[in-house]
């Protein structure tokens, strides 16, 4: 597989490894950003993996693009061929439907399933982080089952709860803070996502695999 | 310590920004004209990464002890104890004096750094306010009146680094109708070749809603047709996204780090202060192509220039 280079803007490279939400072309991502993570030259300030790319921000100062496409490079045959990487797997429990997931009917009828299967296939398969961005510490997680793919609601709501579940098309997230958003909202955590206070301030990192367990399910 | 008698506008604490996170989705944040914040922090001898206050507004302070202070950018005039003084330059501010910033007619942002660099609360390596994430600076929030602005210890002798200044040279020229340079990418090629054209030849104004996040422009229409959609990628200060409606939104310091547009552009850093300083709802813009290694060298003898334009009183007498 290809993988292209390209100036996002005078302080950053874009490693471009294809266009489409796939796991096999997310691992890759997530590979050379690993590698990148265990060294890089100095002027590379930080790396921001999305589904199919790789954003590298460096210090223009210190750093030329071609030098950093160059080190790029070697660094993707180098991730390819010792991908050390161990995703961290955590667990999420959810209350589903009632007030804290007030989509869940309308997603069941939109399948004409019960709610009950709704969350047995939400619960039933564990999910990657692709990505994280939207704010701080939103998962973008996938891929759905595609019996419960539902699309965006047509108006996004102008205040979404910190820790509601959504689902958009065959991905799921969850709000870390309250903010507009645009998904199906199909349940609730109260685990946080996002401690300034705590040591490790994240509760994920993109990469990492997740499952959902059902705490609760009010119809 | 720095007393604020009077605050309106936008006025909060930034630093150089907060890297390592964007990972994470948490913006950069930083200061919108970076170079009037790198010039400030230079005139008092501090560290670049120092912490200053970002005026879009208007500010009244007093200084509780003796201090050297250092105002640069556009948008305001200073006066100290009802004496006007020039930006770009560094002043020595005996304890009780007061300092007024007052909102300018050119200009959106002002910096006012001080000798050791301002103190606020540190939220992952960064005293930047995040005023959406509700932290950062003073607890997330715009500074007013009946705060208190702690200045940190100073690494020089007041005396060294008062009466100092950028020479008019170094500085940006800032306009209220600039010529923006960008380079193309990463999606300009899904652009029709006509509203390229269109792109770098047609002026934009400034949206009023437009905001710390990013900066909304109302021009020519770019069709990007159906391909207005990309799978999300992360995306850079001076980002040039272009929605379905056709009207470009440049991403600026609290942008989101990931975004689902298409890129027609980026501005480039030595001119993204340019930008920065247009007032929305008044001035526009126009947009000029550069390559990628004539912005990096522009951005460098930028940052050169300005190294050796900090001059002293000892250098030159001042209004002679």
């Amino acid at each position: 597989m290809d993988q292209k280079i390209l100036p996002l803007s005078d302080s950053s490279a874009l490693i471009h490894f294809g266009d489409e939400i796939s796991l096999d072309v997310n691992r890759r991502v997530h590979a050379l950003d690993a590698r990148l993570r265990r060294a890089h030259p100095d002027g590379i300030v930080e790396a921001v993996p999305a589904y199919a790319t790789l954003l590298v921000h460096y210090d223009p100062l210190a750093l030329t693009f071609d030098e950093v496409a160059a080190w790029l490079k070697e660094a993707v045959e180098d991730a390819q061929e010792v991908s050390m990487r161990q995703p961290r797997h955590i667990e999420i429990p959810v209350r589903y439907g009632s007030e804290a997931g007030p989509d869940l009917g309308y997603v069941a009828s939109f399948h004409h399933v019960t709610p009950a299967e709704i969350v047995r296939l939400h619960t039933g398969r564990e999910y990657t982080v692709f990505m994280m961005g939207f704010t701080p510490g939103f998962p973008y997680m996938g891929i759905l089952d595609e019996a419960i793919a539902t699309p965006r609601l047509e108006t996004p709501r102008t205040r979404v709860p910190a820790g509601s579940v959504g689902i958009a098309g065959t991905q799921t997230g969850i709000y870390p803070i309250d903010s507009p958003g645009g998904w199906r909202l199909i349940g609730y955590t109260s685990l946080p996502l996002f401690d300034l206070a705590a040591s490790e301030p994240f509760l994920l990192a993109p990469g990492d695999t997740v499952r959902f367990i059902a705490e609760a399910i009010d119809a | 310590m720095l007393e604020v008698l009077e605050a309106g506008g936008l006025v909060t604490m930034q630093d150089a920004g907060r890297p390592g996170w964007r990972r994470y989705g948490m913006p950069f944040s930083g200061p919108m004209d970076a170079f009037a914040f790198r010039a400030a922090n230079l005139l008092v001898g501090n560290p670049s990464s120092a912490a200053a206050v970002e005026i879009g507004g208007d500010v009244v302070l007093r200084a509780l002890y003796d201090c050297v202070i250092a105002v640069t950018g556009a948008g305001i005039e200073l006066s100290i104890n009802s004496w006007d003084f020039p930006l770009w330059g560094s002043y020595f501010v005996r304890g009780g004096w007061q300092i007024r910033l007052a909102r300018a007619r050119f200009g959106m942002w002002a910096y006012l750094a001080a000798a050791g660099g301002f103190d606020g609360q540190l939220v992952l390596g960064s005293r930047s306010t995040y005023l959406r994430g509700r932290f950062g600076g003073l607890d997330g929030r715009p500074i007013q009146a009946g705060d208190r602005l702690t200045i940190l210890q100073p690494r020089h002798d007041l005396l060294e680094v008062a009466a100092r200044k950028v020479a008019e040279e170094a500085r940006p020229a800032y306009s209220a109708a600039p010529a923006v340079g960008v380079i193309l990418g990463p999606q300009s090629h899904r652009f029709h070749a006509d509203d390229l054209a269109i792109f770098l030849s047609s002026p934009y104004h400034v949206n009023l809603a437009s905001d710390r996040m990013g900066y909304r422009l109302d021009g020519a229409r770019l069709a990007n047709g159906s391909q207005s959609d990309i799978t999300s990628e992360g995306m850079a200060m001076g980002s040039i996204q272009v929605p379905a409606d056709g009207q470009p939104i440049v991403m600026m310091a609290d942008c989101a780090t990931t975004g689902g547009y298409a890129k027609i552009a980026c501005v480039t850093s030595a001119d993204l202060p340019l930008l920065a300083q247009c007032t929305p709802g008044r001035d526009q813009v126009r947009f000029r192509q550069v390559t990628l290694e004539s912005a990096q060298v522009s951005y460098r003898m930028q940052m050169d220039r300005l190294k050796a334009g900090i001059i002293g009183a000892e250098d030159e007498r001042w209004g002679g």
